[in-house]
């Protein structure tokens, strides 16, 4: 008797524990799905000391059959959140903010250093490798979505993931990588 | 025979046909000519920069506040970046990699200047500088200014920078790159934003201690090498 009520106790807590709504999270590979987006890997890097600033990179990729866009979001630890793009003309390195972004259907967006980012401004704290923290997506159709992005090292260009060695890689060489 | 009318009449009276008046004309339109193509050309490729050679004086100050002057990086080879501290990327990760390659090279990286100039005096403080340095290098120096002196200091060493608004405030665009320098101040190399680590230990080993072979390091055939990563070089001592 008292058996079945506590394997129902665990069954439900268990239950509870996978119910979570509007997205569901994969543990092991730290995707978010909402909707027709999988969003894959948010994370941003320690920062050094003082910083006011970071940069958040992640891949999206549009599953579905309509076009989408990331128009905004949130993080933590700082008081704002934009979208920005790093560019070298002749030598000299510019950062323009960039208007929402465009994920086209059956095609993906990505995030990462040197290119498209997300900046963080307004700091609250430093960032350390090895955390992670709560922070938001905001698409034009598939809402508001809540992440977690991991902190990775001061000089990473990739996150540390399952498969990989944890170590930073040079250059950008995530797959599905979409860089223009 | 009867003469037409274009006949030159200097065979009958011995003088050119061409009056000196127009040859002296035709000469000062030549030189004219040649004056503004020289003029257009330097024009075009006009240096925004007061000096040919960058490097020279400066006046700044570092970390602790003190006054520091070119005669501070005399005698010792200098790798020198130009940032600011409100830089989400580039400079958090060259200053990590100068780092790494810093530790790998252990003490043979004390016979280096290497320094990181702030072109956002107005942000970035002594105590800023300090502060965000602190995560990297003990051995990387800061050197920040007035608005005056960093203008000046840029301009000396050929670097454009430039304050941008962004919503909330402002962003830098600046010159990439390390600038590497020989123990008398003069150019000598760059390391490129996008250079790997192996190929920053080969220059900054060959700036510090030039002809010495260190032994799993990959000489570069020269400082202005802009080797795409993973290239192969040749490892000294290899056989």
């Amino acid at each position: 008797m008292l058996l079945s009520r506590r394997a129902g106790l665990c069954a439900g807590l268990g239950l509870l524990a996978l119910a979570r709504l509007p997205a569901t999270a994969h543990a092991a590979t730290r995707d978010v799905t909402a909707g027709d987006l999988v969003i894959q890997h948010p994370w941003t890097r320690a920062t050094p000391g003082g910083a006011q600033v970071a940069g958040g990179y992640l891949t999206v990729v549009n599953r579905g059959a309509m076009p989408d866009r990331l128009v905004g979001g949130s993080f933590a630890a700082a008081d704002a959140f934009s979208l920005h793009e790093m560019t070298v003309d002749g030598g000299v390195m510019k950062m323009r903010p960039t208007g929402p972004l465009d994920i086209p259907a059956g095609a993906s967006l990505t995030l990462a250093p040197s290119g498209r980012h997300i900046m963080f401004t307004g700091l609250r704290r430093g960032l350390t490798k090895g955390e992670a923290l709560d922070g938001t997506l905001v698409f034009e159709r598939a809402g508001t979505v809540p992440v977690r992005f991991t902190v990775e090292g001061i000089g990473a260009k990739a996150p540390s993931g399952p498969g990989q060695a944890g170590q930073a890689m040079p250059g950008p060489a995530m797959p599905g990588m979409d860089m223009d | 025979m009867p003469r037409t009318i274009g006949d030159a009449p200097r065979a009958v009276t011995g003088e050119s046909a061409v009056p000196r008046a127009v040859i002296l004309w035709g000469l000062a339109l030549v030189c004219a000519v040649i004056a503004a193509g020289t003029v257009a050309l330097m024009l075009m490729h006009r240096s925004p920069f007061h000096h040919t050679r960058p490097g020279g004086p400066f006046a700044m100050v570092d970390t602790g506040g003190r006054p520091v002057t070119e005669a501070d990086l005399a005698g010792r080879p200098a790798a020198l970046f130009f940032g600011f501290t409100f830089c989400p990327d580039v400079c958090p990760t060259t200053l990590s990699l100068l780092t790494e390659v810093m530790g790998r090279m252990g003490g043979a990286a004390d016979r280096l200047n290497v320094v990181f100039v702030s072109v956002d005096p107005e942000r970035d403080t002594p105590e800023a500088l300090k502060l965000y340095l602190s995560s990297f290098d003990p051995r990387i120096r800061g050197f920040t200014g007035t608005a005056a002196q960093v203008a000046a200091m840029a301009d000396a060493y050929h670097v454009t920078y430039r304050r941008v608004p962004v919503e909330g405030g402002y962003t830098m665009e600046h010159s990439a790159g390390v600038f590497l320098f020989d123990r008398t101040g003069r150019l000598d190399g760059v390391i490129d934003d996008g250079e790997d680590e192996a190929s920053v230990l080969g220059k900054l080993t060959m700036l510090a201690a030039p002809g010495t072979c260190v032994p799993g390091v990959a000489e570069p055939s020269s400082l202005w090498d802009r080797p795409m990563s993973g290239g192969t070089r040749g490892l000294c001592g290899a056989s």
